[in-house]
Order: structure tokens, then C-alpha cells, then sequence
């Protein structure tokens, strides 16, 4: 038999008192956002309007919260129940990441105290790839904030609401798959209208949705590894290697799927110059590609998806190819034009920093708290 | 069906869908570019007349009430803007060559240029914007910012191919700045019968102000002259009695900025220099704005597909999670 436990263990340790003073610092650059604006702690401008806290907080930090959406998927609908002891602790990272996601779209709002704006259908603009963004997102916190509470349910004892819970689970999860494969394709569809601005090599206009959809699982799928890794540490357990097998093979899919839709655009777009011109732009596509192609050399022996340690080196990769993917896309090689030019001052990239730190808090306290990670008992 | 299977379908539905929207809404639904507005006004700017006296800049920050931009002395009263800022809506720019000897030829010469805001016939930035801050009047194509519905989300100055939306980053409670044509609410230039600022301080008609259908026309004319000759050049407003002054032709470049690139604008622009060196983008003739609303409708038409998808998944997942419970229960059992 199995069960959900919290883990054992002091909160208070030394990497977590680490991860507090970088968080007090984070905070203190974003007071003073709020109080002198944000050309006071930004680099932000009129070519670069957006920064690291749009692209890595909001739109690689969602994708790295993927877990719970490749789970989800996984579990629910096409194995039943297998990877279960997954779910709680991915749904968990998820409602973090997301949650923190949603405060950075927030804070880096110019106009943050008229936000609610989004939500009054008489503004909305259906043309807008960002509002299906905006309404998409906000929606699925409150999916994630639902499929997270039993545990927390779990630990007050509240039986009732649990019950009413199990039994509208399979619309919340249901949702749980929809809304994500909503904005995480959207995400990528912001890059179209900004048309010439991004990079030819990443300017695949009509599959930018498709492209970004494909990252966004490849990313969910690979954080549900690591964190599977991460538990094994912390329970002094073998890794369920023998769970993870059988996800293997689906990002292996994936992964082929995404380099065969990539390199057709480019061939197909006429852009194979731009690939062998070997500027800054050209290799980092070559990283970005080899990320996305070790992980499938690994994947594709079967000798290999068994192995934990292979499994962690592959998921990595893939973690750092997705984000790396974004990053090209929507920030490193942007060309907004002559003039322009854009890397993080030391306070945004504090903000983002302080922002990660609360969130692996976040997640110590609740893990540590709460009955979030499997327990295998033998 | 077997669990293999439905993976397959499931997975390859999502993907496979989400792919084939992406090759067929090339065709089948696509949006197309907006049309100009039949009574859209605008502007030509011919930069082989502007002689670089910077007189619209100084008009423009009037009208708008901005500050001039300081030299780093901060005693020159002289506007030094050297760029679109939140405090400059309107600049002049050089285009400058080898030993600049001669004015308006590409080699060896030097332009001036002006930026401001094109006033797209099917505007990025509209398109974009998630709360309608940005809008598209449909009789003067003027586009237009309204402070009172944005959030700050600047996806206007990502989706603007020229990067005229310009956030006030410096001010805690700021908001985007752009020309609206002297038409916004307090200074409706336009609406009372009048031209731009920046067109009516114009000394030699460089920047020109008219309805769109005239301006075009007016500008084609001018490809036609022949360089060399006189041409009696117009100044002010070309549909209202404008005033006129004789110069000499240059050589114009074959090509009037704003008649096609990415739909259009209504401020177009004409030159002896090649754009691409004036610093205006690689449009094509197709907006990327209608691209990315031809994805998104195709995707979102009556939210039928997002419906039929969840219709789907609720019933595949209420299925698998009652297999599921009769599995841990003979599991329990063991």
C-alpha cells in the first residue's frame, strides 16, 4: 500500500534561509518599482518592451510549470492511474509557477492598478492573442488552486468538501488539460504579429502555436522527472524509474515531432542561409537544437530509460532547450530595430531571482507541511 | 479501445489539429489585410524637401504638451531628441554617408526622415492590445490610445513594426504616448476642419496634410516628374486652398512607403533614398496582425473547437477515473 505524506524534516535550514535574503532583495527592488516606476529599476524601452520578467517569469516560467498539464494528460487520459504518485507534487509545482507567472504579468503591468480591465467583457478585443492569454491563465490558477486542495483538504479533515470535490474532479482536471493547451499554444501565437521583429529562424508564423505547444509538454514532461528525482532524494527512495519509462517514449514523439516541424518552416521558409550564417543568431539555433537532440539520443536506448541518472541528464537538457527555445525567440535574437538594445539590470534580474526563491519556500513549506509527496511503504 | 491507441489519437487529435489549423488557415479562412478607410486622412512626408529645421517637433511637443529633450548640458533650450520617446511623438532623424557632401543622394550624401506615428490601415497595434486601449477610427483611420482602458501590457509597442508606442517608464503611474493626428480628446484638430501641428509649421511642405486619396495621388504625380525640371510643391493642407512653392525635382526613389508595406499606412513617405537605409523595417505586403487574428479565429471560431475539446476530455477522463477506481480496489484487495 501507498500514500500521500509530508516529508519529513526540519523547514528551517540553510539553503532555505539562503533563499530568503535573495527573496528580501527581490522584494526590495520591486517596492521600488511600484514607488518610482519602472524605468527606476528596469532596462526596459521603446524597442524592448519586454524583458526578462515577461519572457522568463511569464512565458518560460509557465512552461516550466507544465507538470501538472503533461501529467494530467498522462494520467487522465491515456493511462489510468499509473503515475498518480506524480500528480500531487507536480500539480503542486504548477500551482506555484503559474501562480507566480500571474504576478509577474502583474507587476510588469504598466497600468497594475487597472488590471482588472482584462476581466470587463465590454474591453475585450477578440483580434488579441493576449487576451485569450490573460483570461486563459488567470482561469487555470483556479483550476490548479482546486486540483491542488485535497491535500490540503486531506490535512484539515474536511470530508465533506472532499467528497464534492472527488465528484466534479473529472471537469477540473478535464479543464486542467484544456486551458493549458489554450494559452501555452497562444503564448507562442504572440510572436506572429510581432511579425519582422522576431529572428527568421524562429518566426514560424502559422506553427508558432503548434511549436510552442509542443515545448510546453516537452517542458511539463521533463519537469515531472525531475521533480520524480527530486522526491526520490528527499524519501531516501529509488527513483520510479519503471513510471517514467513509458513517459519516455511519449517525449521521445514529441521531440521528433518538434525538430521535424521546425526544420520543415525553415527549409520551407527559405531561411536555411540564416542556420549556416554562424553569427550569434545561427548558433545559438545550433544549441538550441543540440538541447532538444541529446535528450533524444538518450531516450531513443532503452537501456538508458531506465536509468535515473540518464533519465535527470535528458530531462535537464530538455528544460534548458525549451526555455532556451523561448528565450531565442521572444528576447535574445529580437531585432525591434536600429537603436535598441536590451539586457536585465541587476534589480530586474534580482525581482526574477527573488520570485524563484519564494517559490522553491513555497514549495519546502508545503511539501514539508502538507500530505503532497508519495510515499512507497514496503 | 486500447489504452496505446488512445494515446495515439488523443495526443495526435491535439497536435494534429493544432497543425493542420496552422497550414490551412493560410488559405481557406484567412483574414486578408484591412482596406483604407475611403475618407482616411494622412500625411506625405517628402524628405528630399524637409531641410531638417525641426519646426514639427516643436509644434508637436506644443500641441501635446511635452518638454523638449536636453542636451546633457541642460542649458540648451533646443530640442535634442534623437529618437520616438515617450516625451517625442514626432523627430526628425539624418541619414548620413561617406563625406556628406550633397543632400539627398545615398552615397556620399545625407537625408532627413522623419518618424512618427504611420497610422497603419490595418494597424498592429489595435489588433493586439486585449482591452480595445488601442483604437481604429473607421472613418479618419486615425489610430488612437485610451489611457483610461490599458493596462500597461505593452504589447502595442511588440506588435507596432515601427515602434512608435512608447511606454512612460519613468513615471510610476505612466501610460503609452503616441501622435494621434491632433485628434485626441481636448486638441480634435482634425474633427474641427484643421491639419496636424506638425503640418501646419511645415516651411516647405515636406510634411503635407490631406485625405489619404489625395495624398496618394499627389505623391504618385511627383514619381512621375521629371527630375530637373520645376515642380510647383504644395504646402499645408492639399485638399484646403494649400499655399505653393517652385523647387527643383530630385530623384525620387520608385517607391512610396506606406501604399502597400504590411497594408498600408496613411501617412505615407517619399524619398531619394532607399527606405531600408532610412531605417523603416522589412515589411511584406501581408500584415502580420492578419496573420496572427487568421490563427486565433481559426482556432477560436464561436469557441466551437476549445467546447468540443473539453466535451471530449470531460467524458474521456470521468471514463478512465472509474477504471481507475476499480483498480485500486482489486489492488486494495491483494
Amino acid at each position: 500500500m501507498s500514500t500521500h505524506k509530508a516529508l519529513p524534516g526540519r523547514i528551517l535550514s540553510l539553503p532555505f534561509l539562503v533563499f530568503l535574503s535573495i527573496f528580501l532583495v527581490g522584494m526590495y527592488f520591486l517596492m521600488q518599482r511600484f514607488v518610482f516606476g519602472m524605468g527606476e529599476v528596469s532596462n526596459l524601452n521603446g524597442g524592448f518592451s519586454w524583458g526578462i520578467w515577461v519572457v522568463y517569469d511569464v512565458v518560460i516560467g509557465s512552461a516550466l510549470a507544465c507538470g501538472g498539464y503533461a501529467l494530467a494528460f498522462t494520467v487522465y487520459v491515456f493511462n489510468k492511474g499509473k503515475y498518480h504518485p506524480l500528480v500531487r507534487p507536480a500539480v503542486l509545482a504548477s500551482l506555484l509557477g503559474y501562480g507566480l507567472a500571474g504576478f509577474g504579468a502583474f507587476f510588469d503591468m504598466g497600468r497594475w492598478w487597472q488590471f482588472y480591465n482584462i476581466f470587463l467583457p465590454n474591453n475585450w478585443n477578440f483580434n488579441s492573442v493576449m487576451l485569450e492569454v490573460g483570461l486563459c491563465v488567470t482561469a487555470y490558477i483556479f483550476v490548479l488552486a482546486l486540483e491542488f486542495a485535497p491535500a490540503f483538504l486531506e490535512k484539515i479533515g474536511a470530508k465533506g468538501l472532499l467528497k464534492v470535490l472527488n465528484k466534479l474532479l473529472f471537469l477540473i482536471v478535464a479543464l486542467g488539460i484544456l486551458l493549458p493547451t489554450m494559452h501555452q499554444s497562444s503564448l507562442g501565437s504572440l510572436l506572429i504579429a510581432m511579425g519582422h521583429k522576431v529572428h527568421p529562424l524562429w518566426q514560424s508564423m502559422h506553427l508558432q502555436p503548434l511549436l510552442a505547444l509542443l515545448t510546453a509538454l516537452i517542458m511539463g514532461f521533463s519537469i515531472v522527472i525531475f521533480e520524480g528525482s527530486f522526491s526520490a532524494v528527499g524519501f531516501k527512495e529509488k527513483l520510479q524509474t519503471h513510471l517514467f519509462k513509458n513517459l519516455s517514449k511519449v517525449i521521445i514523439w514529441l521531440l521528433l515531432i518538434f525538430l521535424v516541424a521546425r526544420f520543415a518552416t525553415i527549409i520551407f521558409q527559405g531561411n536555411i542561409s540564416h542556420l549556416l550564417s554562424f553569427d550569434t543568431n545561427s548558433l545559438l539555433f545550433i544549441l538550441e537544437t543540440a538541447l532538444f537532440t541529446v535528450p533524444l539520443l538518450i531516450l531513443l536506448s532503452p537501456a538508458n530509460r531506465s536509468q535515473g541518472s540518464r533519465l535527470l541528464i535528458a530531462a535537464v537538457c530538455m528544460l534548458l532547450a525549451g526555455s532556451l527555445y523561448r528565450f531565442n525567440a521572444f528576447l535574445f535574437t529580437l531585432n525591434p530595430g536600429v537603436g535598441y538594445s536590451y539586457f536585465p539590470s541587476a534589480p530586474e534580474i534580482m525581482v526574477t531571482l527573488g520570485l524563484i526563491s519564494f517559490e522553491i519556500m513555497a514549495y519546502i513549506v508545503l511539501v514539508r507541511t502538507l500530505p503532497v509527496l508519495h510515499h512507497e511503504k514496503t | 479501445m486500447k489504452r496505446r491507441d488512445f494515446l495515439k489519437t488523443t495526443l495526435t487529435t491535439t497536435l494534429g489539429s493544432t497543425a493542420a489549423v496552422g497550414i490551412s488557415s493560410q488559405s481557406v479562412m484567412a483574414r486578408g489585410n484591412l482596406k483604407p478607410a475611403p475618407d482616411a486622412v494622412g500625411m506625405l512626408y517628402d524628405s528630399t524637401l524637409c531641410v531638417g529645421c525641426k519646426a514639427c517637433v516643436s509644434a508637436c511637443k506644443k500641441t501635446n504638451n511635452m518638454p523638449p529633450v536636453q542636451a546633457k548640458n541642460k542649458k540648451d533650450t533646443a530640442d535634442f531628441a534623437r529618437d520616438l520617446s515617450s516625451k517625442t511623438l514626432n523627430v526628425i532623424k539624418v541619414y548620413r554617408n561617406g563625406n556628406l557632401a550633397v543632400k539627398d543622394r545615398q552615397i556620399n550624401g545625407f537625408a532627413f526622415e522623419k518618424r512618427s506615428c504611420m497610422h497603419c490601415v490595418d494597424p498592429g497595434c489595435v489588433s493586439v492590445c486585449p482591452v480595445t486601449a488601442m483604437r481604429h477610427n473607421p472613418i479618419t483611420g486615425i489610430v488612437t490610445y485610451h489611457a483610461d482602458a490599458c493596462i500597461g501590457c505593452r504589447n502595442c509597442m511588440v506588435g507596432c513594426p515601427y515602434n512608435v508606442p512608447q511606454f512612460e517608464y519613468e513615471n510610476p503611474f505612466g501610460q503609452i504616448q503616441k501622435c494621434q493626428m491632433c485628434n485626441q480628446a481636448g486638441v480634435e484638430k482634425i474633427d474641427k476642419g484643421g491639419m496636424t501641428s506638425c503640418a501646419e509649421v511645415c516651411p516647405t511642405g515636406a510634411t503635407l496634410f490631406g485625405s489619404r486619396k489625395s495624398l496618394m495621388a499627389e505623391a504618385k504625380k511627383r514619381m512621375a516628374l521629371k527630375p530637373g525640371e520645376v515642380y510647383n510643391y504644395p504646402r499645408g493642407n492639399l485638399d484646403k486652398k494649400p499655399s505653393h512653392h517652385e523647387k527643383e525635382i530630385p530623384i525620387y526613389k520608385k517607391h512610396i512607403w506606406g501604399e502597400k508595406e504590411a497594408g498600408g499606412t496613411n501617412v505615407l513617405h517619399i524619398s531619394s533614398i532607399d527606405f531600408d537605409k532610412l531605417g523603416m523595417p522589412p515589411l511584406k505586403d501581408r500584415s502580420s496582425a492578419s496573420v496572427a487574428e487568421t490563427v486565433q479565429h481559426t482556432l477560436y471560431q464561436y469557441m466551437a473547437l476549445p467546447a468540443v475539446a473539453l466535451a471530449g476530455l470531460a467524458f474521456t477522463v470521468a471514463k478512465n477515473s472509474n477504471n481507475d477506481k476499480d483498480n485500486d480496489n482489486k489492488g486494495d484487495k491483494k
